[in-house]
């Protein structure tokens, strides 16, 4: 019995000592993917199979998506011009801009979302890969093309309409990734491999210095590329676009009625795999900033988002 | 020939066998499924059973796996507490064969061809036997439920230490009849919308609907069927644990009646679901009140028995605090299986009580993922608790004594305990810490979690093994078990 006294005593050890937060680094090594990250990629017109439940569905227009998500030298460049044009303001420890609001239906847990200023960005928040010095907006060294995350909703589409584009729809965004061809669950077919995208132990490059729960990859980290010794398998949907399975949850545009949350897709760094399968909804208060949520924006034809 | 045939009767036909091959079939199925998730999966052993052992897992069929899995293990527990009830509860000899031998052909057909169906390639053919399997089981709980009939005058108790009507109706007896009918109704509630899988209705697991503003009947009915199903085993178990301590007096009197009451309420309650939603927790709420009440009841009766017997044996007639403390501790399967129920109360229903009362101002304020993880540790705590509970009892009843008893019981309590403590930490850890600071907690809840339940099934994999030794005995302890058909304190039981 003594045993198991000790075996116990070391247990609440190993619990009581889990509280120290390791630092964030403020620094990373640069790494280029080769990925154009202002690139776009059309999606052409026609159905496809939605969902894990394979409904068939059509989108009658051709539409552009963005290659990538929206990386951290994109969006600080965007957040300088904007907050210098007048477009979006500084208040305290964030950045905001104006938002007309949302219908209110008052459905049980519905909250209102009211016309006014709201939050886009974190201003030097913990976990912000865009430091704002000097006036200026300036993504941490090495950070510059990985995805921006603490970005809320408002900031996202914010972003896009700023670029004369828009979050894609759920269904837009789904069809990107996994094509017109059939029913495959990532973007590239049904087999998730390690090297193949960024999610829970998946042991990439970047895990070593964040632990398990990761750290954003450069976008179109995973292309086929080779970097320092670690292979990565091609990621890329049927269409060419990157990181739709894994690295950073994303934006979509839709909004719905009696619902004040707004969905997300494509799983993160911070989950386990079957999150990364392309129907896999998440979803959260369109102010919420997330340390594993990013964005990237569609344009052309007409939004399947109600916004 | 007659070798295996005595123990095949005893595995198939003995109470106590009957439960051992039943424990050992969850064990089987959860050490080897268990392995392709968790830490396992991390390792990479999921990746080479996939190559190796022929396992088809798409990942468009995750849902439907995981559903039919749980759906077999969950098939099993019933039959094991059906196969203590009715050597429990008197009735005939022939209805307890009866009853057994359905629900042991449907559990086995159910568990075999569910999951071979699930994880070795679609078969139709075993879907249809997985399908049936549920439908004997289905049978077999029509024909306990008449055999717990409390009405019958053969069945009425004069006996002033039990919980009894005027007219002498056993109240025990009837908690386990309204147990057993509210039982059927609730897998009919869930077989009625599996029924419309494939016509307009698709698999889903309730946890990812959670922020849905608008359910559809049949999704309601699924969310009540499995939360109604959890809490009829639980309300089950706590009846077995009663008869195990001999639950009686006082205590007893006022316990049965709350325990009915609760148990007809919640039913309700869940029942309800479907056409009036925003009432329905209410009701739950209130139904769920008086059989916490009937479960202290039988703690505080269980811990006082436990104490004194002990006492009593060691001549002990004016106790200090601390004898009375070393005396309730000295058999931890019959401490642990009483203290498991308070501990739900910490793991479970304070959590939820939280979720509930916090959801707008605090956990819908995550990210949906966020809650739906602490959906999902919520209800395997809860169902890890009742197996605990389970195994305890067994162990009892497997005639564990001396060093291996006390070894075996608090492995049991200490690392299940300290297993869903973690989870209850790793949970709601965004109330604790933020995503960004959250991997070393991540890590560490995990890690001990991990350490709990492989410890805990360490210890049972162990006492497995020893029955296993024993039926290769010619005078085993199964030669003797296989004779038992009552686990009843009373002669009167299974006549």
């Amino acid at each position: 019995m003594k045993t198991l006294r000790v075996l116990t005593f070391l247990a609440l050890i190993l619990t009581l000592t889990a509280c120290s937060a390791p630092d964030l680094p403020q620094a990373t090594t640069p790494v280029e993917t080769g990925v154009d990250p202002n690139a776009w990629a059309t999606v052409p017109a026609g159905s496809f199979l939605y969902g894990q439940q394979e409904t068939k569905q059509d989108i009658p227009y051709d539409y552009d998506i963005m290659v990538t998500p929206v990386t951290n030298a994109q969006f600080a460049a965007y957040l300088n011009q904007a907050v210098a044009g007048g477009a979006l303001k500084i208040a305290g420890e964030q950045v905001v801009g104006y938002y007309p609001g949302d219908e209110f239906h008052g459905k049980k847990h519905e909250e209102p979302i009211e016309a006014g200023d709201w939050p886009h960005y974190p201003v030097n928040l913990k976990g912000a890969r865009i430091a704002y010095t000097a006036g200026q907006f300036q993504p941490q060294p090495g950070y510059e093309n990985h995805p921006v995350t603490m970005v809320t909703w408002f900031g996202a589409q914010a972003y896009c309409q700023a670029q004369n584009s828009r979050l894609p729809g759920e269904m837009e965004w789904e069809k990107a990734a996994r094509g017109a061809q059939d029913n495959r669950a990532y973007p590239w077919g049904n087999t998730l491999e390690r090297n193949q995208a960024n999610y829970y132990s998946s042991r990439d490059i970047f895990e070593k210095v964040m632990g398990k729960g990761g750290e954003t990859t450069p976008v179109g980290f995973y292309n086929g590329k080779t970097y320092d010794g670690y292979a990565t398998l091609d990621g890329a949907s049927p269409y060419g676009v990157y990181d739709m399975a894994g690295n950073v949850w994303q934006w979509t545009g839709d909004i719905y009625a009696g619902i004040h949350y707004r969905y997300l897709r494509g799983g993160s760094k911070a989950d386990y795999g079957y999150n990364l399968r392309v129907w896999t909804r998440n979803n959260v208060r369109p102010d919420y900033e997330g340390p594993s949520i990013g964005f990237r924006c569609a344009r052309g034809g007409q939004s399947t988002a109600s916004q | 020939m007659q070798t295996i045939s005595d123990r095949f009767s005893f595995l198939f036909r003995s109470t106590k066998g009957l439960v051992l091959t039943a424990i050992a079939a969850i064990s089987l199925a959860t050490a080897f499924f268990g392995m392709l998730s968790g830490p396992m999966e991390e390792f990479g052993i999921k990746s080479w059973m996939v190559s190796n052992l022929g396992l088809s897992l798409l990942p468009q069929e995750r849902e439907g796996r995981i559903i039919i899995l749980y759906h077999t293990i969950a098939m099993a527990v019933v039959a094991i507490e059906t196969y203590l009830i009715t050597a429990l509860v008197p009735m005939r000899k022939s209805q307890q064969a009866s009853i057994n031998a359905t629900i042991t052909g449907g559990y086995l057909t159910s568990f075999i061809f569910g999951l071979i169906f699930a994880y070795f390639g679609h078969n139709y053919v075993f879907h249809g036997l997985f399908i049936a399997g549920q439908v004997l089981i289905f049978f077999a709980g029509v024909m306990l439920t008449a055999a717990l009939w409390p009405w019958g005058k053969q069945y009425r108790t004069s006996d002033p230490e039990r919980a009894r009507t005027r007219g002498g109706v056993d109240l025990e007896r009837a908690a386990y009849f309204f147990m057993a009918l509210a039982t059927l109704g609730s897998a009919l509630f869930g077989a009625v919308a599996g029924s419309m899988f494939g016509n307009g209705f698709t698999v889903f697991l309730a946890e990812d609907i959670i922020r849905e503003p608008v359910k559809t009947p049949l999704e309601l009915a699924v969310i009540g069927h499995l939360h109604i199903m959890l809490t009829l085993i639980a309300v089950a178990l706590t009846l077995i644990i009663g008869q195990w301590l001999g639950f009686k007096g006082r205590l007893h009197k006022w316990a049965m009646p709350l325990m009915i009451l609760g148990t007809l309420i919640i039913t309700f309650g869940v029942w309800s679901i479907v056409p009036y939603q925003p009432t329905a927790h209410i009701i739950i709420n209130v139904g769920s009140f008086p059989v916490l009440i009937a479960a202290l009841l039988l703690v505080i009766f269980g811990w006082r028995k436990i104490t004194n017997e002990r006492l009593a044996e060691l001549k002990i007639i004016k106790p200090t605090l601390i004898q009375r403390l070393r005396a309730l501790l000295h058999d931890p399967l019959r401490f642990g299986a009483l203290w498991q129920m308070v501990y739900m109360n910490f793991v479970v229903t304070a959590v939820g009580i939280f979720m509930a009362v916090k959801l707008d101002e605090i956990i819908r304020q995550w990210p949906a993922r966020e809650e739906r993880v602490a959906l999902t540790g919520h209800w395997h705590i809860l169902a890890g608790i009742i197996a605990t509970i389970i195994l305890l009892y067994y162990a009892d009843l497997a005639g564990l004594k001396g060093r291996a008893r006390q070894w075996f019981g608090w492995i049991v309590i200490i690392f299940s305990d300290l297993a869903f403590g973690a989870v209850s930490v790793y949970e709601t850890k965004r109330v604790f810490v933020d995503e960004l600071s959250q991997q070393p907690l991540v890590d560490a809840t995990i890690l001990l979690a991990d350490i709990g339940l492989a410890t805990v099934l360490t210890a049972l994999a162990a006492l497995m093994v020893w029955r296993l030794i024993d039926l290769f005995k010619k005078r085993g302890r199964w030669k003797q078990e296989l004779r038992e058909t009552s686990l009843s304190q009373t002669e009167e039981v299974a006549q």
